[in-house]
């Protein structure tokens, strides 16, 4: 699961809900169990359970509500939240959990003594804590105290009694704003500022909290309530709010609020204008009854008919209007049902045929997907209504997923928006979906296509994985893979072989996704789609075996003797102007947005062409406009709205080449090694002339030299927008918004390197900024990653993130495969000298990965499963 | 160093250089040896109301001399590790035969043999030390389900009753002279839980922290315990032990088991250890897989670079020990993976927020 802000329901807690509250008094316990049943249904990830009230016998109505979750597989599925003030009620949860739970919540309220007593309780149980900001003197009020205690009860925690960072949650409490006291109208940037401080301060802790306190004076005005939620939320999970007790389904977007109530909102919540109060409470009954009528644009389209107009806005991607004009249709038609199956249904078959025909592009498909589903949303309660309202009739159910180590995902959300406009029902797991998961839904939903999606090397193997647990239990649902780093031949190769039960096929792109699937799910192509398909493998596997007989390596001493050699007498390195390293968190986005290369954003949307000639070019040129413009418009939003966090850190160290290693030293004594980057060296047969390189070759093996390393993100808040968007049926929105992240991410790369350039190592002072010249990597030295072709190896990401303590300088964690989260991130080493440059390792034989198993203290099955996309053999099973 | 501080760090060195060998069944070989009610009963049980033929812990303390034969027969075969013979030593699980007060000295004298057998193993051959897990099984209660099919919040035991069972057990143990608890047969990961609780919880009773070792049973193919956890989920829930190793026994014999294992060795960062049933009961209940079959089995599994500790249960003899230690000797053990730190929870499935 990808760092998404945790909706944690509350529907379970007598204190938040008057209705659960009202079955546990009654005893109604089958009735409270379809409570949280419903809960988890909705897509509650944590469900929390209270039962403080005072008429209530707390620890018995604690014990019997877990007790009976234990016996519903449905509700049992998820951790739960052991919530309550008093300790003989946690201990009580405690003790019925065979999961590991969260406790919500201890505090220092009564000292120190008591504080360690209860968590140490919690880690013998073995649960994650929330810990209030509260001490003897009282509930901290202000970021400072709030920062102090939790400081202070952090380091209690993990120094006293080895408590994991990462199983502690802190609550710096949030209380009610614009109450007319003064002392109350910094409460909210408290609560935001003291969430930023202890997300940069205290290494893999997380921040929750109750939401609804915030605008508990202006109870009974349910609309500016939710605006103040809305508001809150977007600025606190920007500034590292990881969870939260919240009824997320009916907060409206950030963007959707009515611009005059949001300026006023927000005035409060950052408490940045005197008066601002006063405004909100002279504005609030104006709200209090409902969103201002929509403005009235004419426009000639607008004179047709509804179907027409239906169309129209679905195939230019119109949302103004599409309320409206759905009940318009609604209200003609006999059932609800009917204007999905008419009018709408038809303008989508028009948007298919459109793209199918290559006259439209998938940004432009996407769109009108957000313009479809905003008109199902608007149908959806009449379809209820109605009783009769029988689920649509869809063309097949598809389940989709990025596989588990992996958090890359825009490629699968523009596949699951192309397949739900043409009628498939997706159902999205999200990312880092482990394979039980992934079949477990398979088979409950019977679902009749799975799709795999992942972008790092290591994902492949997890797909191999996947499909072998699809043969092991017996299944023969067709598979599909796709991403980046899969391929045909990897599909043929490694995955189909495994799953003999059912077919698997490659798709290559968004485009071909609604083939493929069509077919495999006609009744009268499927069976020759698939004879075709596996024929097909078969041929791509000789060609592989004969491509792999045909391959000549070098041995790898051979290479070695061939190695680039570098004239260290032409260039030296100077001594960078610090050594250890620099952490820039945050980084002035606005300096991101000038060093934005706009080639690969429109290449994520399939349209294929360079930046700018792309605007103009004469088949794509329409939609690359229309996406561009919008991609502008939010990226303007972005910068000035500081939707994102940009943070980084650089790492500079002496450092000389063993070998194929990098010894990184400790200082200029170059006497302790402090670490030691192993890099791999090319093995194909090479003519004269010609070295067989390693990363390595580019560092001096004796006297002064340097290597650097880095790791930026622009991620931070990405999670958070993309999901506002999606919530609100908005994919169009949210996949902008992840590609944009990545763009200024890789943009934060170009911006470190040429400071680094220039400045903080400064071997090239003085080089110019000409964004042409950088983005054609026309400037001296490198960066290459790990995990690309130069070192192909994912895990040397570790040694990079432990010598940059990337993690707590900028909140990068490495996932099980080595994925960087937030996705939008980017690291790499640094290598200064004048003939540095980009290579590819290529496939290495089996002399080099005993050897690279060696040098990393790995056994040689551990090296191949990490080398397994360049191994020029097939290793032994 | 004590001799049991000194006894650890030996361990810990061990399981790095090699593949360890935990011992094999008690049940088929007392069976084997065809013992009578009075065998049971001995002297101290003589007039004691229920019948007591069938509580194999019992021999501790009634024929110490078969305890004895048993452990230097496992040893003699090869094994690293013997586990005592508590399986049921809890005063929860004696009371099925009126035995609760006899609990602790059952733990103390089972504690007591297995010590005496492994250290005169020790001096025999000092290269290879021998070790003794205290052996904590998972009772006939459980805490996770329901005891009435009508009332699915019934209980037939509670939480504070399980845990105080655990805590006499390993107290006796610990002070019996082990080198480690072995937690197993847990098919209901809340009865473990209280173990692990009871076990750190010893601590405050001044006594030394000792390494766990936790072990799961996969009941099916479904991959999920009985109590319905992902053998992920599981790992979550258990994982605040710091466990020295985790891993399954029972229920599956090594061809079924070994997914489970597989995927227990891409995600827990401590040692795993398994030692399957040999192969599944036949009809008669009895256990048909021969030593060389489950010891190719295992074999592979250590070329695999899948385990660190392998052993037998159900139906395994001490010819299935010795073919699995010549058939790992000179493996390399696996190497445990580091994962980057994330909150991890569970309830029966697993979740992450990376």
């Amino acid at each position: 699961m990808r760092p998404v802000f945790v909706n944690i329901g509350e529907r379970t807690n007598v204190t938040g809900s008057a209705r659960f509250r009202k079955l546990i008094s009654d005893g109604d316990y089958p009735a409270a169990l379809s409570v949280a049943r419903d809960q988890v249904e909705a897509g509650a990830q944590v469900i929390d359970v209270n039962m403080d009230e005072g008429l209530l016998d707390s620890v018995q109505a604690m014990t019997t509500f877990l007790n009976l979750i234990a016996a519903e597989p449905d509700i049992a599925r998820v951790p739960v939240m052991i919530d309550s003030s008093k300790w003989e009620v946690i201990e009580a949860g405690l003790k019925c959990v065979q999961g590991k739970a969260i406790v919500n919540s201890i505090s220092l309220k009564e000292g120190e003594e008591k504080f360690l007593e209860q968590a140490t309780a919690c880690l013998r149980y073995g649960a994650a804590v929330v810990v209030m900001a509260f001490d003897t003197k009282g509930q901290a009020d202000t970021r400072n105290r709030k920062v102090e205690i939790c400081a202070r009860a952090y380091q209690l925690l993990t120094e006293k009694i080895g408590f994991p960072p990462e199983d502690i949650i802190f609550d710096p409490n949030i209380f009610a704003i614009a109450t007319g006291i003064e002392e109350h109208d910094n409460y909210g940037v408290d609560f935001i500022e003291a969430t930023r401080a202890i997300k940069q301060q205290l290494p893999h802790a997380r921040v929750s909290g109750g939401v609804s306190n915030v605008s508990f004076s202006f109870r009974g005005n349910e609309p500016v309530r939710r605006a103040m939620h809305s508001v809150f939320l977007y600025h606190a999970i920007a500034a590292g709010m990881d969870m939260g007790i919240v009824n997320a389904g009916d907060l409206p977007v950030y963007d959707d609020i009515e611009p005059e109530l949001r300026e006023a909102v927000e005035d409060v919540i950052l408490n940045r204008k005197p008066g601002a109060t006063e405004r909100l409470v002279d504005l609030a009954p104006k709200y209090k009854g409902g969103k201002a009528a929509p403005r009235v644009v004419d426009l000639v389209w607008r004179e047709g008919p509804v179907a027409a107009r239906l169309s129209h806005a679905l195939v230019h991607g119109v949302t103004e209007y599409i309320e409206a004009d759905t009940e318009e249709a609604r209200l003609a038609a006999t059932r609800p049902l009917d204007v999905i199956e008419g009018p709408l249904m038809d303008g989508m078959n028009v948007v298919g045929d459109l793209f199918g025909a290559g006259k439209m592009f998938l940004p432009q498909v996407v769109k009108s997907a957000r313009v479809m589903k905003q008109a199902v949303a608007w149908l959806l309660p009449f379809m209820e209504a109605e009783q009769a309202g029988k689920p649509r009739q869809m063309a097949g159910r598809v389940l989709m997923a990025t596989v588990k180590g992996d958090v890359h995902d825009i490629g699968k959300n523009i596949v699951g928006v192309v397949l739900q406009c043409n009628n498939y029902e997706v159902i999205d797991l999200g990312v880092m979906a482990p394979a039980d998961r992934i079949l477990d839904e398979a088979v409950a939903l019977n679902v009749d296509i799975v799709g795999l999606s992942g972008l790092i090397t290591p994902s492949l193997d997890e797909m191999v994985f996947v499909a072998g647990e699809m043969e092991r239990r017996g299944l023969s649902i067709p598979l599909l893979i796709g991403g980046a780093t899969t391929s045909k031949t990897h599909t043929a190769v490694k995955v189909a072989p495994g799953y003999t039960r059912g077919s698997t096929t490659y798709v290559l792109d968004a485009s071909r996704a609604v083939g493929v699937v069509s077919s495999l799910l006609s009744k009268d192509n499927r069976a020759a789609f698939e004879a075709e398909t596996r024929a097909d493998y078969e041929k791509v596997r000789q060609q592989f075996s004969r491509a792999q007989a045909a391959k000549i390596r070098t041995p790898l001493a051979a290479a070695r003797a061939n190695r680039f050699a570098v004239d260290w007498q032409a260039w030296r390195s100077p001594p960078p102007a610090f050594i250890g390293t620099r952490t820039f968190a945050p980084w002035d986005l606005d300096d991101l947005a000038r060093y934005i290369d706009w080639t690969p954003f429109f290449s994520a949307w399939e349209l294929v062409g360079r930046f700018p000639a792309i605007l103009e070019d004469d088949v794509v040129g329409e939609a690359a406009r229309g996406l561009y413009a919008d991609a502008q418009a939010m990226l303007k939003q972005i910068l000035e709205a500081r939707w994102y966090e940009a943070r980084g850190v650089v790492g500079l160290w002496p450092a000389n080449a063993d070998g194929d290693d990098v010894i990184v030293w400790t200082d200029e004594t170059r006497t302790v090694e402090r670490a030691r980057f192993h890099t791999l060296r090319q093995q194909m047969a090479k003519s004269e002339g010609r070295a067989n390189t390693a990363l390595a070759d580019f560092v001096a093996p004796t006297g002064a030299d340097y290597i650097g390393g880095f790791a930026v993100t622009a991620g931070h808040g990405e999670a958070g927008v993309a999901a506002r968007f999606k919530a609100a049926g908005d994919d169009y929105s949210a996949i902008i918004a992840a590609a944009l992240a990545d763009r200024l991410a890789e943009a934060f790369a170009e911006a470190l390197h040429h400071k680094v350039r220039a400045e903080l190592w400064g071997y090239a002072p003085g080089e110019p900024f000409d964004l042409e010249a950088l983005l054609g990597e026309k400037y001296q030295g490198i960066r290459p990653a790990p995990g690309y072709p130069a070192q192909p190896d994912h895990t040397e990401k570790a040694t990079l993130f432990s010598l940059l303590d990337a993690t707590a300088a900028t909140g990068i964690e490495l996932t099980e495969s080595y994925a960087m989260t937030p996705p939008s991130s980017v690291s790499g080493l640094y290598f200064a000298n004048p003939a540095a440059h980009y290579f590819g390792v290529g496939k290495i034989e089996r002399d080099q990965v005993e050897d690279y198993a060696r040098r990393k203290g790995w056994d040689v099955k551990t090296a191949e499963r990490w080398l397994s996309p360049i191994l020029n053999y097939e290793p032994a099973r | 160093m004590t001799g049991r501080v000194a006894r650890i760090a030996a361990l810990y060195a061990a399981a790095r250089e090699r593949i360890l060998v935990l011992d094999g069944s008690w049940g088929v070989m007392i069976q084997g040896k065809h013992l009578s009610e009075a065998d049971f009963r001995g002297e101290r049980f003589a007039g004691h109301d229920v019948p007591l033929k069938g509580d194999n812990d019992l021999l501790c303390l009634t024929r110490p001399d078969i305890v004895t034969d048993l452990h230097d027969a496992y040893f003699a075969a090869g094994a690293d590790i013997a586990e005592t013979n508590t399986f049921n030593a809890t005063a929860i699980s004696q009371s099925d035969y009126g035995l609760e007060a006899a609990a602790p000295d059952i733990n103390t004298a089972a504690a007591a043999l297995a010590r005496e057998s492994a250290d005169r193993w020790t001096a025999k051959t000092p290269d290879k030390p021998r070790f003794v897990a205290g052996a904590i099984g998972p009772l006939s209660r459980t805490l996770s389900m329901s005891s009435d099919v009508n009332d699915p919040g019934a209980r037939q035991v509670t939480f504070d009753a399980v845990y105080d069972a655990y805590r006499d057990q390993a107290r006796a143990l610990h002070l019996g002279g082990v080198d480690l608890f072995l937690v197993e047969t847990i098919f209901d990961t809340l009865n473990a839980k209280a173990a692990i609780k009871a076990i750190l919880d010893l601590e405050d009773e001044g006594l030394e922290r000792l390494p766990m070792w936790i072990s799961g049973t996969i009941t099916d193919r479904s991959g999920r315990t009985l109590s319905g956890q992902t053998v992920e989920a599981f790992w979550h829930s258990i994982r605040h032990a710091r466990p020295f190793a985790v891993g399954f026994n029972c229920a599956l014999g090594a061809d079924l088991m070994r997914p489970h294992v597989a995927e227990l060795a891409r995600i827990a960062d401590t040692l795993v250890a398994a030692y399957p049933n040999a192969g599944l009961p036949n009809a008669f209940g009895e256990y048909d897989e021969e030593a060389h079959q489950t010891a190719a089995r295992l074999e592979e599994w250590a070329q695999s670079g899948l385990v660190n500790i392998l052993g037998g249960c159900c139906g395994t003899t001490p010819d299935h020990i010795a073919a699995i230690a010549r058939a790992v000797a000179g493996k390399t053990p696996r190497i445990v993976p580091s994962r980057p730190p994330a909150m991890r929870l569970s309830g029966l499935e697993a979740f992450e927020l990376a």
